[in-house]
């Protein structure tokens, strides 16, 4: 047995054989072929794979995204199989006796660098493009699983740490848990794992080591204990947990249909984030009562261009669609900082966490953030869509995102496109700027959202992303408690909603805070949902106090 | 062999997607070669990276050939993509 000792991020036990995350790349060498016909053969194998891979995504893609995505794997489909794509592979084998895999390299490259080369900013971004389309063909001459995972039975993923456009595209439905070297609580591992409702450890350093590749490990969220091949005392005690999770599971399913109301009758709205239209149906199996947060970022983080007006409008459009008339918060676009998306081409920033991301992008990059409203609001003629504003430090960068809305409205108006008039739009708490002068913003929106994770970071000059922080990372700090209290204070004389979305929302130890506060919605993981209720139903909003904000 | 020119109206030119469909639609030809010019540059229709590569974009006059056994029908339905798609 081999034990670890790491950070439990979400709660769980889980069991299975350690999966290390596939990331391509693999070093590929100028080592001369034994065989040109037969590297040719493989090209030729590799290229119909990708082919078909790629129309089959197209058909997926058309039957749930829309006829624009379909019409992108398409192209790739074309690029793979475009004649002097294929011929210059060819040309190399001949003239350098290389590899399949340096072949392929080589046509890549000298096809993105002639599109590179264009006096063109939209052409240059296609190298992109290009760039997709060869990494798959590698994938599949050297045998990389699509998705990260290749293996027929369910895994424990193990990675050093896992980048946002990483966890997108894992296969999911393989996942049991996660183990990570790095990461923190607040890493996108960390939050897919939450949203997933499966456990995750991470922090494990040197520790996880890549020979316990497909040994069986047993991990639990909580603790942050990883064990390797548990010896018999180790594995009793994994399984009496795990007997005990699934009792607490049945016990929760007795919360479902029940409302969010303390004994004294106090409601709070209990919301889900959510990070892909995917994920809904968490939502819905754990009766959540509306949507938080809905990052729009995965829409940009999985493609390799901007994401289109139909596009988005068909994702915001099912999502609204699905929630029925219950609310569903959208935030706008929130890149940057430790979201990096390639072709935003963004500059190189020393310190991205206060640098250009969220709104500063979306107000820069007018055209990027009109696209984006206008998908919103023709969504919004399909359920209660409201539109929520990242990264807010002033009052007139609220004021500037209302008139691109006002502008936006006056666009569909005159071509007769529904859209709902009424539709919300509130802004993320996340700044001490936006603490400061709540009062004033709150005159100018209809509700706000807590992000914890920013305010913790920015209010306690903290990196979110840096894991040996420790104790200096506290978001039950007072500091953090009391800005939440101050921004409350100033949504209730407005007269507006106050919710907190980020993950302190779901800490049921500060639940009695946030009663004596006064907030009045948590959004959290779908799978919080009904430990959430189940504890707001015991609790008595009279009786809470404010001491946690005592320093 | 059937030629025509045409003046391109899309805001993108002949970006990614319209190439890759206009790719396709000059293959459904088979035998008959279907051409694109710019300036000096001919490519092949069912080239779609050398298409991309002309760097064709809105205002450009491009010239299009078809010739071979379908010729007729290929430069028609050239001609109808160019109208409704660039």
């Amino acid at each position: 047995m081999i034990l670890i000792q790491g950070k439990g991020v979400s709660k769980g036990v889980a069991n299975g054989p350690i999966y290390f995350f596939q990331r391509t790349g693999t070093t590929i060498t100028d080592a001369p072929a034994a065989d040109i016909e037969a590297e040719k053969a493989r090209i030729a194998a590799a290229q119909e794979k990708s082919a078909q891979q790629l129309n089959a995504l197209a058909d997926k893609a058309r039957a749930e995204a829309g006829d624009e995505t379909a019409i992108l794997f398409e192209t790739h489909a074309m690029f793979v199989e475009d004649d002097d794509y294929v011929e210059c592979m060819m040309t190399a084998l001949e003239e350098r006796h290389c590899t399949a895999e340096k072949a392929v390299e080589l046509a890549g490259e000298e096809f993105a660098a002639m599109l590179a080369a264009m006096d063109d900013a939209y052409m240059q971004a296609r190298a992109a493009d290009i760039k997709d389309v060869t990494r798959r063909i590698l994938n599949n001459l050297m045998g990389v699983a699509e998705g990260g995972i290749d293996s027929d039975v369910p895994v424990i993923l193990a990675a050093d740490d896992l980048a946002p456009s990483e966890t997108l595209q894992l296969d999911k439905s393989k996942i049991l848990g996660f183990i990570t070297q790095g990461g923190s609580g607040n890493s996108h591992t960390a939050i897919l794992a939450r949203t997933m409702g499966i456990p995750a450890v991470c922090g494990l350093g040197e520790a996880l080591k890549a020979e316990y590749g497909s040994r069986q490990v047993y991990i639990d969220g909580e603790t942050g204990q990883v064990a390797v091949e548990p010896d018999e005392i180790t594995l009793a005690s994994f399984l009496s947990k795990q007997e005990e999770q699934q009792k607490m599971k049945e016990l929760m399913e007795t919360m479902k249909g029940q409302k969010d109301v303390t004994l004294d009758g106090r409601e709070m709205m209990v919301y889900c984030n959510i990070g892909s239209p995917e994920d809904v149906a968490a939502v819905l199996s754990n009766d959540g009562q509306g949507i938080g947060l809905f990052r729009s970022e995965f829409l940009y983080l999985a493609a390799s261009d901007y994401p289109s007006e139909e596009e988005q409008f068909q994702a915001y459009k099912n999502v609204a669609a699905a929630m029925g008339g219950k609310r569903v918060v959208i935030r706008t676009l929130d890149i940057g900082a430790d979201k990096q998306v390639d072709y935003f081409q963004m500059h190189k920033e020393e310190n991205p966490a206060l640098g250009v991301r969220a709104i500063r992008i979306c107000l820069n990059r007018p055209e990027v953030f009109r696209t984006q409203l206008r998908a919103l609001y023709r969504a919004s003629a399909y359920g209660k869509v409201a539109i929520m504003f990242p990264m807010i430090t002033s009052v007139w960068e609220v004021k500037e995102c209302k008139r691109a809305c006002q502008k936006v409205m006056a666009e569909l108006d005159k071509e007769g496109i529904p859209y709902r008039q009424d539709t919300e739009i509130g802004i993320m708490i996340e700044t001490p700027a936006s603490v400061l002068v709540a009062e004033e913003l709150a005159k100018e929106v209809d509700f706000f959202s807590v992000g914890t994770n920013d305010l913790t970071q920015y209010t306690l000059a903290c990196d979110r992303q840096a894991n040996d922080l420790g104790k200096f990372f506290d978001p039950h700090h007072p500091a953090v408690l009391r800005a939440l209290k101050m921004a409350t204070d100033a949504a209730h004389k407005a007269g507006i909603w106050i919710g907190i979305c980020g993950e302190l929302g779901a800490d049921l130890t500060l639940l009695e805070t946030f009663l004596a506060i006064g907030i009045d919605e948590l959004s959290v993981s779908p799978t919080s949902v009904l430990p959430l209720r189940a504890e707001i139903r015991k609790s008595i909003a009279k009786t809470c106090t404010l001491e946690k904000l005592e320093c | 062999m059937k030629e025509f020119t045409y003046t391109i109206t899309d805001p993108l030119g002949i970006h990614a997607r319209p190439a890759g469909l206009l790719a396709k639609t000059a293959k459904a030809y088979g035998d008959t070669v279907v051409t694109v010019t710019k300036d000096d540059t001919t490519v092949k229709a069912s080239q779609l990276m050398k298409l991309m590569s002309l760097g064709v974009k809105q205002g450009n006059e491009i010239t299009v050939t078809a010739e071979g056994p379908a010729e007729e029908e290929a430069a028609a339905a050239m001609k109808k993509f160019f109208e409704e798609n660039l």
